[in-house]
């Protein structure tokens, strides 16, 4: 028989029955639509997470102070049981490294800010410049720290969103002198409204040069210092680099803990990707019972057509043949099942993205091809069953049934 | 009888019933020529309808042989069994046995499908064949918008268009009234007139007259052969002859 021949007959026995076809079809469709529509949301989720962590500033690294007691019992640790501050030199220093493209020292405490009679506490963090590129943030109005001498500063100050609206209201906000701890500082800029990022609501920070917030508290040390790479490939050089020069400036000593938000993001990448995976897995099991389906309509089939089987044989049909004709049967039916799920799954996930535009539901390519590869599999494997048992029957009792 | 079409030599067919063993054909002897018109006679259960099936290699015998045009078929495998139906035979049934959801003219190109030959030329074949049966304005209709004459005129253009050597038709008149029996007969006979060997299953005294040749079955035995009226004696004789199984 012929390929065409064989597509085309096993399409008519297809149509020939429309509700236990469009019944299968559906089922699995349904099946395969579940694995596009679950790992859509699967990857969907591991995409927001990643969007999310990228948006505190991509290629970062960062500087923490001391060692992080991971590596077990260090001799060093018990002679020198303070580690060295950073201190703003060490922040420009790192500058010196080739794969560093900007740092920004930060110190950090917390003051009050007062005007015009109300007084509130923030959070103040001492900075440059850089700050602003490296973390990615955006003003609303004004301007941010003047670039400059960091040993030195202006008495300016830049100030979040909530602040500005609890502290002046309607007021306009830049221009005006505030009071900050024991100093007094002119606003000239205002963040833009952002939220939670790296463990700090810069909507309620007051930014100021970092010498002076180092005055203010009284310390020279600083609380980190975030390092920008030049790319996404230069953050391991990166960190190797700001690890030998703190070392060389702490006496040979590596007292600081170097975390890049790479390993951060990648951890999550691949706790989301698992779970993704398992709810792939769970919506595979829907594709077997579809596959299951499809094997009892065909044992259904094969016992409703079996005069027509010994007609074929009594025509000269092979074993062979009636098997294939089978088994294109199932493939086919597997085929446009699997197709209209395609569909089915990538309008739930449009949907999806059209109901909560913030979250990306798209499926992973894998997933999609994983989905339409087992339906098929299942399919034909499922179609093999009643496929060999129709080549089976015995003609003469199948032509007597009528 | 050298060169027989058809040659059957210690035939037996034992179907196991529960515990019974049941001969529904014993011992048979039986040798027809090229280009005969044989009815098979005899009462229900007589082993006709098994003969025709082991005939037309749907079913294999128990014990003896059957050559085919003097080839040995017995021996063959299900797929070279399955070659020779395609080739040499053609099946007319007592209720059609057209598949209902394809149209007049694929039922009568089924078996041309089945044995993979060119659409260019199954074309050229089911319109030719068509207008020989008169069919020409029903070849789009479906078995059930067609009359029960038309139904068995679509079964034997089915079962010709291979151009076998051998028709087996099983009361291709059954299921029909008295003129479209006569008229599906008459057909038949045309077929016979053309060289085709004609074998004929039927409980109709009338219509197995018309052959030339009539076999009387009884018992899974041949009681009676008119081309040789000592025929169903030999058979007897052989009988003696045949190694019974049980």
């Amino acid at each position: 028989m012929r390929t065409p021949d064989l597509i085309r007959f096993a399409r008519g026995a297809a149509t020939g029955n429309p509700l236990r076809t469009s019944l299968l079809v559906l089922a699995m469709a349904i099946g395969v639509a579940a694995v596009v529509v679950l790992t859509a949301l699967g990857d969907g989720a591991r995409r927001y997470v990643v969007n999310e962590f990228s948006s505190i500033g991509s290629n970062l690294v960062i500087v923490l102070p001391g060692r992080s007691q991971t590596g077990g019992f260090n001799p060093g640790n018990a002679v020198t049981s303070t580690p060295r501050d950073l201190t703003i030199d060490d922040a420009q220093a790192l500058l010196r490294a080739k794969a560093v493209h900007r740092a920004a020292p930060l110190a950090v405490g917390t003051s009050e800010i007062s005007f015009a009679g109300k007084l509130r506490e923030v959070m103040v963090v001492g900075t440059t410049a850089e700050f602003i590129d490296v973390r990615r943030l955006a003003l609303a109005q004004g301007r941010f720290l003047p670039v400059g001498d960091w040993r030195r500063g202006v008495s300016e100050a830049v100030i979040g969103a909530k602040i500005r609206d609890e502290i002046f209201g309607r007021e306009s906000a830049l221009g005006q002198l505030v009071r900050v701890g024991d100093r007094r500082f002119r606003i000239v800029g205002v963040l833009a409204s952002s939220g939670q990022g790296l463990g700090m609501n810069t909507d309620e920070l007051v930014i100021v040069p970092v010498a002076l917030a180092q005055a203010m508290f009284n310390s020279n040390t600083l609380f980190r210092i975030l390092v920008e790479a030049n790319g996404r490939e230069a953050i391991e050089p990166a960190k190797a680099q700001v690890t030998e020069i703190i070392k060389q400036r702490h006496d040979g000593e590596e007292d600081v803990t170097i975390i890049t938000q790479d390993a951060v993001l990648a951890t999550f990448d691949r706790l989301l990707g698992t779970m993704t995976l398992a709810v792939a897995g769970i919506a595979a099991i829907s594709l077997a019972v579809a596959g299951i389906l499809v094997m009892n309509v065909m044992l259904v089939s094969v016992a409703q057509r079996t005069a027509e089987i010994g007609l074929l044989k009594a025509l000269g049909a092979t074993g062979a043949t009636i098997r294939n004709a089978f088994l294109t049967e199932a493939a086919m039916l597997s085929v446009a099942g699997a197709l209209l799920g395609f569909v089915l799954g990538q309008a739930g996930a449009a949907l999806i993205r059209q109901l909560y535009p913030v979250y990306p539901a798209f499926p992973p390519d894998w997933a999609v091809l994983a989905a339409l590869g087992t339906a098929l599999v299942t399919g034909v494997l499922f179609g093999v069953l009643p496929a060999s048992q129709a080549a089976r029957l015995d003609p003469v009792q199948s032509l007597s049934r009528r | 009888m050298a060169a027989a079409l058809i040659e059957l030599a210690g035939i037996e067919r034992i179907f196991q019933l529960g515990d019974s063993a049941v001969h529904a054909l014993r011992c048979l002897q039986l040798s027809i020529a090229a280009g005969e018109y044989v009815a098979v006679m005899g009462p229900s259960g007589s082993g006709k309808s098994t003969l025709l099936n082991l005939l037309g290699l749907l079913d294999r015998p128990n014990a003896g042989t059957y050559h085919l045009e003097g080839r040995d078929v017995t021996t063959l495998s299900a797929e070279e069994q399955a070659r020779v139906r395609s080739e040499r035979i053609g099946f007319v049934f007592q209720s059609f046995h057209l598949v209902p959801r394809l149209t007049a003219a694929e039922n009568i190109a089924l078996p041309m499908i089945l044995a993979g030959i060119a659409p260019a030329q199954r074309t050229q074949r089911v319109v030719q064949t068509l207008r020989d049966y008169g069919l020409e304005n029903r070849a789009d209709h479906r078995p059930d918008q067609l009359s029960g004459g038309q139904r068995q005129r679509v079964a034997i253009a089915r079962a010709t268009i291979m151009q076998p050597a051998v028709i087996l038709a099983d009361e291709p008149t059954g299921n029909l009234d008295r003129a479209t029996g006569e008229e599906v007969m008459r057909l038949l006979e045309a077929l016979n007139g053309h060289g085709v060997t004609l074998i004929v299953v039927t409980h109709d005294q009338a219509l197995g007259a018309r052959a030339r040749r009539q076999l009387l079955m009884e018992d899974g035995a041949l009681e009676h052969d008119s081309a040789s009226p000592a025929g169903g004696k030999d058979a007897n004789d052989a009988n003696d002859a045949c190694a019974l199984p049980t």
